[in-house]
Protein backbone atom coordinates (compact mmCIF):
# COMPACT_ATOMS: atom_id res chain seq x y z
CA UNK A 1 0.00 0.00 0.00
CA UNK A 2 0.97 3.21 -0.60
CA UNK A 3 2.12 5.97 2.10
CA UNK A 4 -0.26 8.69 1.17
CA UNK A 5 -0.42 10.23 4.61
CA UNK A 6 0.94 13.56 4.87
CA UNK A 7 3.81 14.10 7.79
CA UNK A 8 3.20 17.42 10.01
CA UNK A 9 5.66 19.58 10.20
CA UNK A 10 7.25 20.22 13.96
CA UNK A 11 6.40 24.07 15.10
CA UNK A 12 8.96 26.33 14.77
CA UNK A 13 11.11 27.03 11.77
CA UNK A 14 11.36 24.38 8.88
CA UNK A 15 13.96 24.89 6.26
CA UNK A 16 14.11 22.59 3.88
CA UNK A 17 17.43 22.10 1.70
CA UNK A 18 19.66 20.02 -0.83
CA UNK A 19 23.41 20.08 -1.01
CA UNK A 20 23.32 19.87 -4.66
CA UNK A 21 22.05 23.20 -3.84
CA UNK A 22 24.96 26.22 -4.64
CA UNK A 23 21.84 28.88 -2.91
CA UNK A 24 21.38 26.08 0.33
CA UNK A 25 25.26 25.68 0.74
CA UNK A 26 25.58 29.45 0.65
CA UNK A 27 23.02 29.69 3.12
CA UNK A 28 24.43 27.34 5.85
CA UNK A 29 26.22 29.89 8.23
CA UNK A 30 22.87 31.42 8.16
CA UNK A 31 20.79 28.34 9.88
CA UNK A 32 23.78 27.98 11.90
CA UNK A 33 23.21 31.54 12.78
CA UNK A 34 19.45 30.91 13.71
CA UNK A 35 20.18 27.85 15.69
CA UNK A 36 22.67 30.14 17.61
CA UNK A 37 20.07 32.52 18.14
CA UNK A 38 17.22 30.13 19.90
CA UNK A 39 15.57 29.79 17.28
CA UNK A 40 13.48 26.12 17.10
CA UNK A 41 15.40 25.06 13.66
CA UNK A 42 13.81 22.13 11.93
CA UNK A 43 15.81 21.20 9.29
CA UNK A 44 15.25 18.73 5.85
CA UNK A 45 17.67 17.70 3.77
CA UNK A 46 16.50 16.03 0.53
CA UNK A 47 19.61 14.70 -0.93
CA UNK A 48 22.29 13.95 1.70
CA UNK A 49 21.96 13.24 5.40
CA UNK A 50 25.22 14.68 5.87
CA UNK A 51 24.78 17.76 4.87
CA UNK A 52 25.11 20.65 6.57
CA UNK A 53 28.20 18.83 8.03
CA UNK A 54 27.99 18.39 11.55
CA UNK A 55 24.00 20.05 11.88
CA UNK A 56 21.35 17.89 13.24
CA UNK A 57 18.98 17.22 10.40
CA UNK A 58 16.17 15.06 9.25
CA UNK A 59 16.80 13.58 6.09
CA UNK A 60 13.49 13.03 3.75
CA UNK A 61 14.52 10.00 2.06
CA UNK A 62 11.72 9.67 0.07
CA UNK A 63 10.75 12.94 -0.16
CA UNK A 64 7.26 12.56 1.48
CA UNK A 65 7.61 16.07 3.45
CA UNK A 66 8.88 17.85 0.22
CA UNK A 67 5.96 16.66 -1.71
CA UNK A 68 3.58 17.00 1.05
CA UNK A 69 3.88 20.30 1.68
CA UNK A 70 4.35 21.19 -1.71
CA UNK A 71 8.43 22.37 -1.52
CA UNK A 72 9.42 23.20 -5.42
CA UNK A 73 12.60 25.33 -4.57
CA UNK A 74 15.31 25.21 -2.15
CA UNK A 75 15.98 26.28 0.25
CA UNK A 76 12.45 26.75 1.59
CA UNK A 77 12.01 28.58 4.86
CA UNK A 78 8.44 27.79 7.02
CA UNK A 79 7.28 28.92 9.85
CA UNK A 80 4.75 26.24 11.44
CA UNK A 81 2.62 26.97 14.33
CA UNK A 82 0.30 24.11 16.05
CA UNK A 83 1.09 21.80 12.93
CA UNK A 84 0.10 24.21 10.32
CA UNK A 85 2.20 26.89 8.08
CA UNK A 86 1.46 30.13 8.95
CA UNK A 87 4.50 31.53 6.38
CA UNK A 88 7.16 30.82 3.78
CA UNK A 89 9.95 32.30 1.65
CA UNK A 90 12.17 30.27 -0.90
CA UNK A 91 15.51 31.02 -1.98
CA UNK A 92 17.73 33.54 -0.23
CA UNK A 93 15.89 36.86 0.12
CA UNK A 94 17.57 38.54 3.55
CA UNK A 95 14.40 40.79 4.47
CA UNK A 96 12.13 37.37 3.91
CA UNK A 97 13.82 35.65 5.82
CA UNK A 98 14.46 38.09 8.74
CA UNK A 99 10.50 38.56 8.46
CA UNK A 100 10.01 34.89 8.65
CA UNK A 101 12.26 33.88 11.19
CA UNK A 102 11.79 37.12 12.86
CA UNK A 103 15.49 37.05 13.65
CA UNK A 104 17.23 40.09 11.94
CA UNK A 105 20.67 40.41 11.25
CA UNK A 106 21.04 37.18 9.06
CA UNK A 107 23.86 36.24 6.75
CA UNK A 108 25.55 39.94 7.18
CA UNK A 109 28.53 38.72 4.94
CA UNK A 110 26.02 37.52 2.11
CA UNK A 111 24.00 39.40 -0.67
CA UNK A 112 20.82 40.36 -0.23
CA UNK A 113 19.46 37.81 -2.86
CA UNK A 114 19.87 34.75 -4.24
CA UNK A 115 17.74 32.95 -6.24
CA UNK A 116 17.21 28.98 -4.71
CA UNK A 117 17.33 25.79 -7.03
CA UNK A 118 14.29 23.30 -7.74
CA UNK A 119 12.81 21.35 -5.60
CA UNK A 120 14.10 17.48 -5.64
CA UNK A 121 10.56 16.87 -5.27
CA UNK A 122 9.52 18.48 -8.14
CA UNK A 123 12.28 16.88 -10.49
CA UNK A 124 10.80 16.02 -13.98
CA UNK A 125 12.98 12.32 -13.47
CA UNK A 126 11.03 11.93 -9.85
CA UNK A 127 7.83 13.28 -10.32
CA UNK A 128 6.12 10.64 -12.14
CA UNK A 129 7.31 7.84 -9.46
CA UNK A 130 6.45 10.33 -6.46
CA UNK A 131 2.80 10.94 -8.21
CA UNK A 132 2.22 7.36 -7.86
CA UNK A 133 4.10 6.84 -4.77
CA UNK A 134 1.63 9.48 -2.84
CA UNK A 135 -0.96 9.71 -5.02
CA UNK A 136 -1.43 6.34 -6.53
CA UNK A 137 -4.15 5.50 -3.97
CA UNK A 138 -6.46 7.21 -6.17
CA UNK A 139 -6.60 4.80 -9.34
CA UNK A 140 -9.08 1.71 -8.67
CA UNK A 141 -8.11 -0.54 -11.71
CA UNK A 142 -7.45 -3.39 -10.81
CA UNK A 143 -3.77 -4.18 -10.85
CA UNK A 144 -2.25 -6.63 -13.52
CA UNK A 145 1.44 -8.23 -12.33
CA UNK A 146 3.88 -8.72 -15.48
CA UNK A 147 5.88 -11.71 -14.31
CA UNK A 148 9.76 -10.64 -15.09
CA UNK A 149 10.98 -12.91 -17.69
CA UNK A 150 7.08 -12.03 -19.39
CA UNK A 151 7.68 -8.91 -22.47
CA UNK A 152 4.76 -6.95 -21.22
CA UNK A 153 4.03 -6.08 -24.59
CA UNK A 154 3.24 -9.42 -25.58
CA UNK A 155 1.56 -9.92 -22.41
CA UNK A 156 -0.92 -7.16 -23.56
CA UNK A 157 -1.70 -8.78 -26.73
CA UNK A 158 -2.47 -12.03 -25.16
CA UNK A 159 -4.92 -10.65 -22.74
CA UNK A 160 -6.61 -8.92 -26.12
CA UNK A 161 -5.96 -5.49 -24.81
CA UNK A 162 -5.10 -4.08 -28.29
CA UNK A 163 -6.19 -3.30 -31.49
CA UNK A 164 -3.44 -5.76 -33.15
CA UNK A 165 -0.80 -2.92 -32.75
CA UNK A 166 1.10 -2.82 -29.51
CA UNK A 167 0.21 -0.03 -26.84
CA UNK A 168 1.90 1.21 -24.52
CA UNK A 169 2.15 -0.44 -20.78
CA UNK A 170 -0.55 1.80 -18.98
CA UNK A 171 1.37 1.63 -15.01
CA UNK A 172 0.93 3.68 -12.66
CA UNK A 173 2.96 6.29 -13.67
CA UNK A 174 1.82 6.92 -17.02
CA UNK A 175 -1.46 6.81 -15.54
CA UNK A 176 -1.01 9.76 -13.57
CA UNK A 177 0.76 11.69 -15.26
CA UNK A 178 -2.27 11.19 -18.28
CA UNK A 179 -4.44 12.18 -15.63
CA UNK A 180 -3.12 15.97 -15.49
CA UNK A 181 -3.91 16.33 -18.68
CA UNK A 182 -7.67 16.75 -16.97
CA UNK A 183 -9.26 18.84 -13.78
CA UNK A 184 -11.75 15.86 -13.70
CA UNK A 185 -11.57 13.52 -11.12
CA UNK A 186 -10.22 9.52 -11.88
CA UNK A 187 -13.37 8.39 -10.43
CA UNK A 188 -15.87 10.79 -12.59
CA UNK A 189 -17.92 8.72 -14.64
CA UNK A 190 -18.06 10.03 -18.45
CA UNK A 191 -20.15 7.33 -20.20
CA UNK A 192 -21.71 4.43 -19.98
CA UNK A 193 -19.93 2.11 -23.05
CA UNK A 194 -21.83 0.15 -25.49
CA UNK A 195 -22.22 -2.77 -26.55
CA UNK A 196 -21.49 -4.20 -22.51
CA UNK A 197 -23.30 -1.04 -21.29
CA UNK A 198 -20.19 -0.41 -18.78
CA UNK A 199 -20.25 2.98 -17.03
CA UNK A 200 -16.12 4.47 -18.19
CA UNK A 201 -14.61 6.36 -15.68
CA UNK A 202 -12.15 9.09 -16.54
CA UNK A 203 -9.24 6.66 -14.90
CA UNK A 204 -10.23 3.62 -17.26
CA UNK A 205 -9.77 6.21 -20.34
CA UNK A 206 -6.88 7.60 -18.92
CA UNK A 207 -5.51 3.87 -19.11
CA UNK A 208 -6.87 3.48 -22.46
CA UNK A 209 -5.31 6.89 -23.82
CA UNK A 210 -1.92 5.89 -22.42
CA UNK A 211 -2.38 2.57 -24.02
CA UNK A 212 -2.85 4.43 -27.25
CA UNK A 213 -0.41 6.49 -27.12
CA UNK A 214 -1.59 9.84 -25.98
CA UNK A 215 0.06 12.75 -24.58
CA UNK A 216 -1.60 14.30 -21.16
CA UNK A 217 -2.95 17.30 -23.35
CA UNK A 218 -4.68 15.27 -25.06
CA UNK A 219 -6.95 13.33 -22.65
CA UNK A 220 -9.74 16.09 -22.66
CA UNK A 221 -9.80 15.31 -26.44
CA UNK A 222 -10.58 11.55 -25.76
CA UNK A 223 -12.85 12.20 -22.84
CA UNK A 224 -14.82 14.47 -25.14
CA UNK A 225 -14.70 11.88 -28.11
CA UNK A 226 -16.10 9.07 -25.61
CA UNK A 227 -18.92 11.04 -24.38
CA UNK A 228 -19.70 11.89 -28.16
CA UNK A 229 -19.95 8.61 -29.46
CA UNK A 230 -21.54 6.64 -26.45
CA UNK A 231 -25.30 7.59 -26.56
CA UNK A 232 -28.50 6.99 -28.60
CA UNK A 233 -27.80 9.60 -30.97
CA UNK A 234 -24.43 9.00 -32.03
CA UNK A 235 -25.40 5.02 -31.34
CA UNK A 236 -21.72 3.26 -30.92
CA UNK A 237 -23.52 0.38 -30.54
CA UNK A 238 -24.89 0.32 -34.27
CA UNK A 239 -21.51 1.77 -35.74
CA UNK A 240 -20.26 -0.83 -34.19
CA UNK A 241 -22.37 -4.19 -34.81
CA UNK A 242 -22.75 -3.10 -38.63
CA UNK A 243 -21.42 -5.52 -41.50
CA UNK A 244 -21.14 -2.06 -43.29
CA UNK A 245 -17.15 -0.65 -43.47
CA UNK A 246 -17.85 2.54 -40.93
CA UNK A 247 -16.03 3.94 -37.09
CA UNK A 248 -16.11 6.92 -35.52
CA UNK A 249 -14.61 9.87 -37.75
CA UNK A 250 -13.31 12.72 -35.21
CA UNK A 251 -13.06 16.43 -36.45
CA UNK A 252 -11.89 18.54 -34.10
CA UNK A 253 -12.24 22.12 -33.88
CA UNK A 254 -11.01 25.35 -31.98
CA UNK A 255 -7.53 26.87 -30.81
CA UNK A 256 -6.70 23.37 -28.77
CA UNK A 257 -6.60 21.56 -31.77
CA UNK A 258 -3.30 23.95 -32.77
CA UNK A 259 -1.95 23.83 -28.95
CA UNK A 260 -1.79 20.26 -29.25
CA UNK A 261 -0.39 19.75 -32.97
CA UNK A 262 -2.92 18.23 -34.79
CA UNK A 263 -2.53 17.91 -38.47
CA UNK A 264 -5.24 19.73 -40.19
CA UNK A 265 -2.81 20.42 -43.42
CA UNK A 266 -0.60 18.18 -45.53
CA UNK A 267 -1.87 14.57 -45.44
CA UNK A 268 -4.70 15.21 -43.13
CA UNK A 269 -5.62 11.83 -42.71
CA UNK A 270 -1.95 9.93 -42.84
CA UNK A 271 0.24 8.71 -40.80
CA UNK A 272 2.56 11.19 -38.56
CA UNK A 273 0.75 13.22 -36.01
CA UNK A 274 0.63 11.77 -32.78
CA UNK A 275 -2.45 14.03 -31.97
CA UNK A 276 -4.48 12.82 -34.53
CA UNK A 277 -3.67 9.39 -34.48
CA UNK A 278 -3.30 8.56 -30.70
CA UNK A 279 -6.39 10.35 -30.02
CA UNK A 280 -8.76 8.57 -31.97
CA UNK A 281 -6.81 4.90 -31.37
CA UNK A 282 -7.72 6.08 -27.27
CA UNK A 283 -11.46 6.18 -28.08
CA UNK A 284 -11.33 2.97 -29.79
CA UNK A 285 -9.33 1.30 -27.74
CA UNK A 286 -11.81 2.38 -25.00
CA UNK A 287 -14.90 0.78 -26.83
CA UNK A 288 -12.49 -2.25 -27.08
CA UNK A 289 -11.69 -2.85 -23.78
CA UNK A 290 -14.64 -1.10 -21.49
CA UNK A 291 -17.05 -1.86 -23.72
CA UNK A 292 -16.23 -4.84 -25.07
CA UNK A 293 -16.78 -4.28 -28.32
CA UNK A 294 -14.14 -6.66 -30.59
CA UNK A 295 -14.25 -7.67 -34.03
CA UNK A 296 -16.03 -10.68 -34.60
CA UNK A 297 -17.80 -10.53 -31.58
CA UNK A 298 -20.22 -7.86 -31.03
CA UNK A 299 -18.27 -5.79 -34.44
CA UNK A 300 -19.80 -7.62 -37.65
CA UNK A 301 -18.02 -5.51 -40.01
CA UNK A 302 -17.87 -7.20 -43.76
CA UNK A 303 -14.60 -5.18 -44.53
CA UNK A 304 -14.02 -2.67 -41.88
CA UNK A 305 -11.67 -0.04 -42.68
CA UNK A 306 -8.11 0.88 -41.01
CA UNK A 307 -9.65 4.41 -40.01
CA UNK A 308 -11.51 1.94 -37.21
CA UNK A 309 -7.69 1.68 -35.72
CA UNK A 310 -8.31 6.10 -35.56
CA UNK A 311 -9.78 8.30 -37.87
CA UNK A 312 -9.27 11.78 -36.27
CA UNK A 313 -8.09 15.16 -37.64
CA UNK A 314 -8.29 18.50 -37.12
CA UNK A 315 -9.95 21.40 -39.32
CA UNK A 316 -8.25 23.61 -40.94
CA UNK A 317 -9.46 26.89 -39.78
CA UNK A 318 -6.80 29.05 -40.04
CA UNK A 319 -6.70 28.87 -43.92
CA UNK A 320 -10.59 28.00 -44.68
CA UNK A 321 -12.26 30.53 -45.92
CA UNK A 322 -15.52 29.49 -45.03
CA UNK A 323 -16.86 29.63 -40.79
CA UNK A 324 -15.85 26.11 -39.14
CA UNK A 325 -17.90 22.97 -38.79
CA UNK A 326 -18.10 23.33 -35.51
CA UNK A 327 -19.41 26.82 -35.74
CA UNK A 328 -21.90 25.40 -38.35
CA UNK A 329 -23.28 23.11 -35.37
CA UNK A 330 -23.68 25.72 -33.18
CA UNK A 331 -20.36 25.98 -31.09
CA UNK A 332 -19.18 29.52 -30.31
CA UNK A 333 -16.41 30.28 -32.22
CA UNK A 334 -12.70 29.81 -30.85
CA UNK A 335 -14.11 27.36 -28.69
CA UNK A 336 -13.15 23.70 -28.79
CA UNK A 337 -14.97 21.00 -29.75
CA UNK A 338 -15.22 18.08 -31.61
CA UNK A 339 -17.50 16.21 -33.96
CA UNK A 340 -18.11 12.61 -34.30
CA UNK A 341 -19.43 11.06 -37.55
CA UNK A 342 -20.27 7.53 -38.55
CA UNK A 343 -17.58 7.00 -41.63
CA UNK A 344 -16.05 4.69 -44.07
CA UNK A 345 -12.58 5.56 -45.25
CA UNK A 346 -11.97 8.48 -47.32
CA UNK A 347 -12.33 8.59 -51.05
CA UNK A 348 -10.42 11.07 -52.93
CA UNK A 349 -12.51 13.70 -55.56
CA UNK A 350 -10.07 14.91 -58.66
CA UNK A 351 -10.71 17.73 -60.43
CA UNK A 352 -7.74 19.95 -61.85
CA UNK A 353 -9.56 22.05 -64.47
CA UNK A 354 -12.29 23.78 -62.47
CA UNK A 355 -11.77 27.48 -62.03
CA UNK A 356 -15.45 28.21 -61.73
CA UNK A 357 -17.83 27.22 -59.13
CA UNK A 358 -20.39 26.04 -60.86
CA UNK A 359 -18.03 23.42 -62.57
CA UNK A 360 -16.74 22.33 -59.39
CA UNK A 361 -19.72 21.89 -57.88
CA UNK A 362 -20.34 19.70 -60.82
CA UNK A 363 -17.59 17.98 -59.85
CA UNK A 364 -18.35 17.22 -56.53
CA UNK A 365 -22.32 16.28 -56.80
CA UNK A 366 -21.10 13.47 -59.39
CA UNK A 367 -18.94 12.38 -57.44
CA UNK A 368 -20.92 12.44 -54.06
CA UNK A 369 -24.29 10.90 -56.40
CA UNK A 370 -22.29 7.64 -56.75
CA UNK A 371 -21.76 6.97 -52.96
CA UNK A 372 -22.68 3.57 -51.59
CA UNK A 373 -24.58 2.95 -54.70
CA UNK A 374 -25.97 5.77 -57.32
CA UNK A 375 -29.05 4.67 -56.69
CA UNK A 376 -29.39 5.09 -53.20
CA UNK A 377 -30.67 7.95 -51.83
CA UNK A 378 -31.21 9.73 -48.33
CA UNK A 379 -30.42 6.85 -46.63
CA UNK A 380 -26.51 7.63 -45.80
CA UNK A 381 -25.00 11.22 -44.87
CA UNK A 382 -21.25 12.25 -45.93
CA UNK A 383 -18.83 14.34 -45.19
CA UNK A 384 -16.83 16.78 -47.92
CA UNK A 385 -13.06 17.71 -46.88
CA UNK A 386 -12.39 20.56 -49.03
CA UNK A 387 -8.90 20.89 -49.66
CA UNK A 388 -7.24 24.34 -50.03
CA UNK A 389 -7.09 24.08 -53.71
CA UNK A 390 -10.36 23.37 -54.04
CA UNK A 391 -12.04 26.22 -51.46
CA UNK A 392 -9.99 29.05 -53.27
CA UNK A 393 -12.25 28.34 -56.34
CA UNK A 394 -15.12 28.90 -53.81
CA UNK A 395 -13.41 32.13 -52.09
CA UNK A 396 -12.50 34.14 -55.06
CA UNK A 397 -16.21 33.69 -56.93
CA UNK A 398 -17.54 34.57 -53.06
CA UNK A 399 -19.43 31.53 -52.38
CA UNK A 400 -19.56 30.88 -48.50
CA UNK A 401 -20.78 27.60 -46.66
CA UNK A 402 -24.13 27.84 -46.97
CA UNK A 403 -23.97 28.80 -51.23
CA UNK A 404 -21.78 25.93 -51.43
CA UNK A 405 -23.91 22.93 -49.38
CA UNK A 406 -27.23 24.76 -51.29
CA UNK A 407 -25.41 24.08 -55.11
CA UNK A 408 -24.83 20.80 -53.86
CA UNK A 409 -28.22 19.63 -52.47
CA UNK A 410 -29.65 21.38 -55.74
CA UNK A 411 -27.57 18.91 -58.04
CA UNK A 412 -28.61 15.98 -56.34
CA UNK A 413 -31.71 16.06 -56.58
CA UNK A 414 -32.83 12.60 -58.38
CA UNK A 415 -35.53 11.46 -60.27
CA UNK A 416 -37.28 8.26 -59.46
CA UNK A 417 -37.15 6.99 -62.90
CA UNK A 418 -33.17 6.68 -62.50
CA UNK A 419 -33.80 5.08 -58.99
CA UNK A 420 -36.09 2.75 -59.04
CA UNK A 421 -35.22 -1.24 -58.75
CA UNK A 422 -34.11 -2.49 -62.06
CA UNK A 423 -33.53 1.06 -63.70
CA UNK A 424 -29.71 1.19 -65.56
CA UNK A 425 -29.87 -2.62 -65.22
CA UNK A 426 -28.78 -2.59 -61.54
CA UNK A 427 -31.04 -4.64 -59.27
CA UNK A 428 -30.74 -2.38 -56.48
CA UNK A 429 -33.11 0.85 -56.51
CA UNK A 430 -36.14 2.39 -54.76
CA UNK A 431 -39.68 0.28 -54.74
CA UNK A 432 -41.51 0.68 -57.93
CA UNK A 433 -44.11 3.17 -57.02
CA UNK A 434 -41.50 6.13 -56.33
CA UNK A 435 -40.63 6.34 -60.41
CA UNK A 436 -41.65 9.65 -61.12
CA UNK A 437 -41.00 11.56 -57.59
CA UNK A 438 -38.07 13.17 -57.38
CA UNK A 439 -35.65 12.67 -54.48
CA UNK A 440 -32.76 14.15 -53.09
CA UNK A 441 -29.49 11.99 -52.52
CA UNK A 442 -29.03 13.47 -49.02
CA UNK A 443 -31.39 14.74 -46.39
CA UNK A 444 -31.05 18.43 -45.73
CA UNK A 445 -28.23 18.76 -43.51
CA UNK A 446 -26.76 15.21 -44.48
CA UNK A 447 -23.18 17.14 -46.09
CA UNK A 448 -21.33 18.32 -43.40
CA UNK A 449 -18.56 20.44 -45.09
CA UNK A 450 -14.74 20.75 -43.54
CA UNK A 451 -11.61 22.34 -44.51
CA UNK A 452 -8.42 20.68 -44.56
CA UNK A 453 -5.55 19.33 -46.29
CA UNK A 454 -2.19 20.42 -47.88
CA UNK A 455 -2.13 23.25 -49.41
CA UNK A 456 -0.51 22.07 -52.92
CA UNK A 457 -3.09 19.36 -54.88
CA UNK A 458 -6.49 20.21 -56.85
CA UNK A 459 -8.54 17.59 -54.63
CA UNK A 460 -10.68 17.02 -51.60
CA UNK A 461 -11.74 14.09 -49.99
CA UNK A 462 -15.51 12.41 -49.63
CA UNK A 463 -16.41 10.23 -46.28
CA UNK A 464 -19.28 8.06 -46.85
CA UNK A 465 -21.34 7.67 -43.73
CA UNK A 466 -23.75 4.93 -42.24
CA UNK A 467 -27.68 4.50 -41.46
CA UNK A 468 -28.95 7.96 -41.09
CA UNK A 469 -30.91 9.53 -38.28
CA UNK A 470 -32.69 8.55 -35.53
CA UNK A 471 -32.59 4.86 -37.29
CA UNK A 472 -29.33 4.84 -37.22
CA UNK A 473 -26.51 7.59 -36.35
CA UNK A 474 -26.46 10.95 -35.97
CA UNK A 475 -22.96 13.45 -35.76
CA UNK A 476 -22.89 14.63 -32.61
CA UNK A 477 -21.08 17.55 -31.43
CA UNK A 478 -19.19 17.76 -28.16
CA UNK A 479 -17.23 20.96 -26.61
CA UNK A 480 -13.76 19.90 -25.21
CA UNK A 481 -13.03 21.35 -21.61
CA UNK A 482 -10.01 20.47 -19.41
CA UNK B 1 17.37 7.90 -1.86
CA UNK B 2 14.71 4.67 -1.52
CA UNK B 3 12.85 5.48 -4.98
CA UNK B 4 14.27 2.67 -7.31
CA UNK B 5 11.92 1.02 -9.17
CA UNK B 6 11.74 -2.76 -9.10
CA UNK B 7 12.25 -4.70 -11.87
CA UNK B 8 8.28 -6.23 -11.82
CA UNK B 9 6.19 -4.63 -13.96
CA UNK B 10 2.53 -3.56 -12.64
CA UNK B 11 -0.21 -2.69 -15.27
CA UNK B 12 -3.55 -0.90 -14.90
CA UNK B 13 -6.38 -3.03 -16.02
CA UNK B 14 -7.45 -1.28 -19.10
CA UNK B 15 -11.07 -3.17 -19.01
CA UNK B 16 -14.27 -3.14 -17.12
CA UNK B 17 -12.89 -5.52 -14.86
CA UNK B 18 -16.68 -7.13 -15.36
CA UNK B 19 -16.93 -10.87 -14.67
CA UNK B 20 -19.82 -11.75 -16.54
CA UNK B 21 -22.85 -14.07 -15.09
CA UNK B 22 -23.73 -17.50 -17.30
CA UNK B 23 -26.95 -18.00 -16.93
CA UNK B 24 -28.91 -21.55 -17.93
CA UNK B 25 -30.37 -22.13 -21.14
CA UNK B 26 -34.03 -23.04 -20.65
CA UNK B 27 -34.77 -26.90 -21.80
CA UNK B 28 -35.58 -27.24 -25.16
CA UNK B 29 -39.42 -28.08 -25.15
CA UNK B 30 -40.70 -31.72 -26.78
CA UNK B 31 -43.14 -29.75 -28.98
CA UNK B 32 -44.46 -26.14 -29.59
CA UNK B 33 -47.69 -27.05 -29.15
CA UNK B 34 -49.87 -24.67 -27.09
CA UNK B 35 -46.34 -22.62 -26.36
CA UNK B 36 -46.33 -19.06 -26.61
CA UNK B 37 -43.86 -18.07 -29.72
CA UNK B 38 -42.22 -14.65 -30.32
CA UNK B 39 -41.02 -13.87 -33.37
CA UNK B 40 -39.04 -10.98 -33.04
CA UNK B 41 -38.74 -8.42 -36.35
CA UNK B 42 -35.23 -6.40 -36.48
CA UNK B 43 -36.61 -3.99 -38.55
CA UNK B 44 -34.29 -5.18 -41.09
CA UNK B 45 -35.29 -5.07 -45.14
CA UNK B 46 -37.52 -8.16 -46.24
CA UNK B 47 -36.85 -9.72 -42.75
CA UNK B 48 -40.87 -9.83 -42.53
CA UNK B 49 -41.09 -12.29 -45.72
CA UNK B 50 -39.07 -14.59 -43.35
CA UNK B 51 -41.00 -14.12 -40.22
CA UNK B 52 -44.30 -14.55 -42.31
CA UNK B 53 -43.22 -17.81 -43.92
CA UNK B 54 -42.10 -18.58 -40.26
CA UNK B 55 -45.27 -17.82 -38.64
CA UNK B 56 -47.03 -19.98 -40.78
CA UNK B 57 -45.30 -22.96 -40.11
CA UNK B 58 -44.94 -22.48 -36.33
CA UNK B 59 -48.92 -21.66 -36.11
CA UNK B 60 -49.30 -25.46 -38.02
CA UNK B 61 -47.63 -26.88 -35.83
CA UNK B 62 -49.83 -25.18 -33.24
CA UNK B 63 -47.80 -22.57 -31.54
CA UNK B 64 -49.59 -19.78 -30.40
CA UNK B 65 -47.37 -16.87 -32.24
CA UNK B 66 -47.00 -13.51 -31.16
CA UNK B 67 -45.38 -10.96 -33.44
CA UNK B 68 -42.71 -8.62 -32.02
CA UNK B 69 -40.77 -5.39 -33.55
CA UNK B 70 -37.58 -3.35 -32.78
CA UNK B 71 -38.28 0.36 -33.76
CA UNK B 72 -34.67 -0.02 -36.03
CA UNK B 73 -32.15 -2.85 -36.32
CA UNK B 74 -29.31 -0.93 -35.31
CA UNK B 75 -29.96 -0.31 -32.47
CA UNK B 76 -30.40 -3.05 -28.98
CA UNK B 77 -34.44 -3.58 -28.40
CA UNK B 78 -35.60 -1.19 -25.76
CA UNK B 79 -36.02 -3.14 -22.10
CA UNK B 80 -39.51 -2.66 -22.45
CA UNK B 81 -39.90 -4.65 -25.43
CA UNK B 82 -37.55 -7.69 -23.78
CA UNK B 83 -39.70 -7.49 -20.84
CA UNK B 84 -42.79 -7.95 -22.75
CA UNK B 85 -41.48 -10.99 -25.03
CA UNK B 86 -40.06 -12.32 -21.65
CA UNK B 87 -43.30 -12.08 -20.09
CA UNK B 88 -45.52 -13.35 -22.55
CA UNK B 89 -43.13 -15.97 -24.47
CA UNK B 90 -42.17 -19.40 -23.61
CA UNK B 91 -39.98 -19.24 -26.96
CA UNK B 92 -38.36 -16.67 -28.98
CA UNK B 93 -37.19 -16.32 -32.36
CA UNK B 94 -35.07 -13.31 -33.39
CA UNK B 95 -34.59 -12.89 -37.07
CA UNK B 96 -32.04 -11.57 -38.70
CA UNK B 97 -32.40 -10.77 -43.04
CA UNK B 98 -30.83 -8.46 -45.91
Amino acid sequence: MNDVSSPVLPDGLVIVVKRECETCRMVVPVIAQLRDSGANVSLYVQDDPTFPDGMDVVHDSDLSVSWHHDIETVPTVMRVKNGVEVERTVGWVRDEWERVTAVSGLGPELPAFRPGCGSLSVDPDLVDQLRVRFGGSVLGARRVDVADLEDEFEAMFDRGWTDGLPVVPPTEQRVMRMLQGTTRAPSDVVAVVPPDLVEVTVEKIAINAVMAGCKPEYLPWVIAGVEAVCNDTFNIHGVLATTMPVGPVIVCNGPGTRAIGMNSGMNVFGQGNRANLTIGRAIQLVIRNVGGGRPGEVDRATHGNPGKISFCFAEDEIGSPWTSLATSRGVAPDTDSLTVFPGEGPRCVVDQLARDPESLTNTFAACLRTLHNPKSVLAFDAIVVMGPEHARVYADAGWDRDRVLEELHARLQIPGDDLVRGAHGIAEGIPERLRGVTLPKFRPGGILLVHAGGGAGLFSAIIGGWANGEVGSQPVTKTVTK
Amino acid sequence: MSLVNTNKTVLLDPTNERRVATMERVGRPESLRGLTVGLLDISKARGDVFIDRLEERLSEMGADVRRYKKPTFTKPAPVDLRHEIATHCQVVIEALAD
